[in-house]
């Protein structure tokens, strides 16, 4: 005799304040026992309105903002917004300036992929990698402190360069940590790759195809897991990542495991660009100044300012009123760690942006979580988001 | 000679696209190295299937979905789409005009990735998409009223929250600002103002 049991399915919310649900991320799962039948994800959360801001101030007091999108990599989203503004302006950044961007950039790098491959792994079970993660961070962030003042929230990109030239120790500090950092990275490695456990809970876990990667608007890691070889860095160069030397990785089953294993070879990577930078920085082209000098969008440095009566009225006029960037419309893009990193920026003429869109990767990522999630099991879905990278300043903005 | 050949492919691509669709096709313009099409508002899921599936364009790419908000004009919105095509290496632009009745065709149906977007676009403006499974708000709050990145709504907002001890909840009650809001015109004084700045009324113009 067989007893006929009722069965519903269950609607559990997940989050806002789940530890891995990466910040405020609220999730309506709908399950069938243990398998997921749909996922609505409930954002907005931390909005702040960061566009709307941005409309009413000038073009230099708007970058703040970009620091506080992706917290995890600040500088990469002001690169975005300095391209747009320098676009606009038709404005061009020597040769030093450029490299100390790229080699921020590739520090915020590697800032995002610690924070994210260690907290995948926390995600499904795994604590120390976090704890040997973060004393990598650390130090980068000391880096970042070095440079701008601030640990995190630098506002050192800035339309026409870099605000200020990095002392000669701090470039050596860099080096030398591009010397110590691989093992460090090795580790990690250890603890993670050939483990069981971590291979279980990712290998074949949220697989995306290649065709939907670009139909969902996915960008970054998340097409370079399955298959594609782009990398806006090589594909549509900005500043001097031409004559760097490094290589893209590209996963062939486009699942969690692939995505974990590209982010690892680009934090080797993104250290062989580093030294690079660190080489050429000291080398004698490397030399000069590290912003435009053009005064009419370029503040005049502080001594300077102090002497001549030309560079205070500079100084003056463009920490009040700011500049007026010509009317048209451009969009600029970074490959951030995240993926595409993007800004169209509208400008009416005057000296505050008429309409500053900012186009987060993270937001077209969560946006495919139903389609991602859609008959896995529960436990999965920790899994899938964690290898998704999302941090929510930049999805909510 | 040389000088017949060089033609910006930028510009022929978007010959090509103009061609291709004729009257669907407005205006188009490439400007900072940017190609934008702009196109007719009911003819954006055809533009954009083309965009997609033409073997000169394959913008296979979703990249982005926004609005505009221009108050002075009939139809005081821009929807701004950007596709991007991997395999040729280039970006576009396609704008289209709307206004807050007439609904714009949703591309959800060529673009999957396009859902949250045009979510986005209706919450901060209230742009309408016809066609679009869930038009749900997205980045505001719940049961919120307005579209915030219109032109016409304030910095500062309408509502403000706060934890009452009393009731046990969260209440929603006016804005209230500690100290007047404050917008400073930097740009008038250096090039001469066109209103009279206060306390001038009765000076000798």
């Amino acid at each position: 005799m067989t007893v006929e049991a009722k069965v519903r399915n269950f609607t559990i919310n997940f989050g806002p304040v789940h530890p891995s649900a990466h910040g405020v991320l609220r999730l309506i799962l709908e399950l069938d026992g243990e398998i997921v039948e749909r996922v609505d994800p409930h954002i907005g959360l931390l909005h702040r309105g960061t566009e709307k801001l941005i409309e009413s101030k000038t073009y230099l007091q708007a970058v703040p903002y970009f620091d506080r999108l992706d917290y995890v990599a600040p500088m990469n989203q002001e690169h975005a917004f300095a391209l747009a503004v320098e676009k606009l302006l038709g404005l061009e950044v020597p040769r030093r300036g450029q490299l100390i961007r790229v080699l921020y950039s590739e520090i915020g790098r590697l800032l995002a992929h610690l924070m994210n491959v260690t907290t995948q792994a926390m995600d499904v079970g795994a604590l120390t990698p976090p704890l040997w993660g973060f004393e990598q961070r650390e130090k980068l962030m000391v880096f970042y402190e070095r440079a701008s003042g601030a640990r995190m929230h630098a506002t050192y990109f800035r339309p026409g360069g870099v605000h200020q030239d990095l002392p000669q120790t701090l470039i050596d500090d860099i080096g030398t940590f591009c010397e110590t950092f691989p093992k460090a990275l090795a580790d990690i490695d250890t603890l993670l790759t050939e483990s069981r456990i971590f291979k279980q809970r990712n290998v074949d876990i949220g697989v995306v195809k290649l065709e939907d990667a670009w139909n969902w608007g996915f960008s970054g890691v998340m097409v370079r897991g399955s298959g594609a070889a782009w990398d806006l860095r090589k594909s549509q160069p900005y500043e001097c990542y031409d004559e760097m030397e490094f290589d893209v990785p590209i996963g062939k089953s486009g699942d969690c495991f692939d995505r974990y294993l590209i982010r690892m070879e680009e934090m080797r990577q993104s250290t062989r660009i580093m030294k690079q930078c660190v080489d050429k920085l000291n080398s004698p082209d490397g030399k000069g100044p590290v912003s435009s000098l053009d005064g009419r969008v370029v503040p005049p440095q502080r001594s300077e300012m102090k002497q001549s009566m030309e560079a205070l009225i500079h100084h003056f006029k463009l920490y009040t009123e700011g500049y007026k960037v010509p009317a048209g419309e451009v969009y600029a893009c970074v490959e951030a760690p995240k993926g595409e990193f993007g800004v169209y920026l509208v400008s009416d003429g005057s000296n505050k942006p008429y309409r500053c869109k900012i186009r987060a990767p993270g937001f077209a990522h969560l946006s495919a979580m139903d389609f991602l999630c859609r008959g896995h099991m529960l436990a999965d879905v920790s899994a899938i988001l964690g290898s998704l990278d999302i941090v929510f300043g930049e999805i909510d903005r | 000679m040389d000088e017949a050949i060089q033609v910006d492919p930028l510009v022929d691509l978007g010959q090509h696209i103009a061609g291709a669709l004729g009257a669907a096709v407005i205006e188009q313009v490439v400007a900072f190295d940017e190609l934008t099409l702009t196109v007719e508002r009911d003819s954006i899921v055809s533009v954009a299937n083309f965009l997609r599936d033409d073997p000169r364009c394959r913008f296979v790419s979703f990249v982005d979905v926004c609005g505009a908000d221009y108050p002075e004009r009939d139809l005081r919105f821009d929807v701004v789409y950007h596709f991007m095509s991997p395999y040729l290496n280039h970006r576009i632009r396609v704008k289209l005009s709307a206004d807050d009745v007439t609904p714009v065709p949703s591309i959800t149906g060529v673009f999957r990735g396009a859902d949250w977007f045009e979510r986005e676009t209706y919450d901060l403006y209230g742009v309408l998409f016809s066609g679009h499974q869930d038009l749900r708000r997205i980045l505001t709050d719940y049961g919120f009223d307005g579209h915030p990145l219109r032109k016409d709504f304030p910095v500062s907002g309408f509502v403000q929250v706060r934890y009452d001890e009393e009731r046990k909840r969260v209440v929603y009650e006016p804005v209230q600002l500690m100290q007047e809001f404050r917008t400073f015109d930097y740009l008038s004084p250096w090039e001469g103002t066109d209103y009279v700045l206060p306390g001038d009324e009765k000076a000798k113009q």
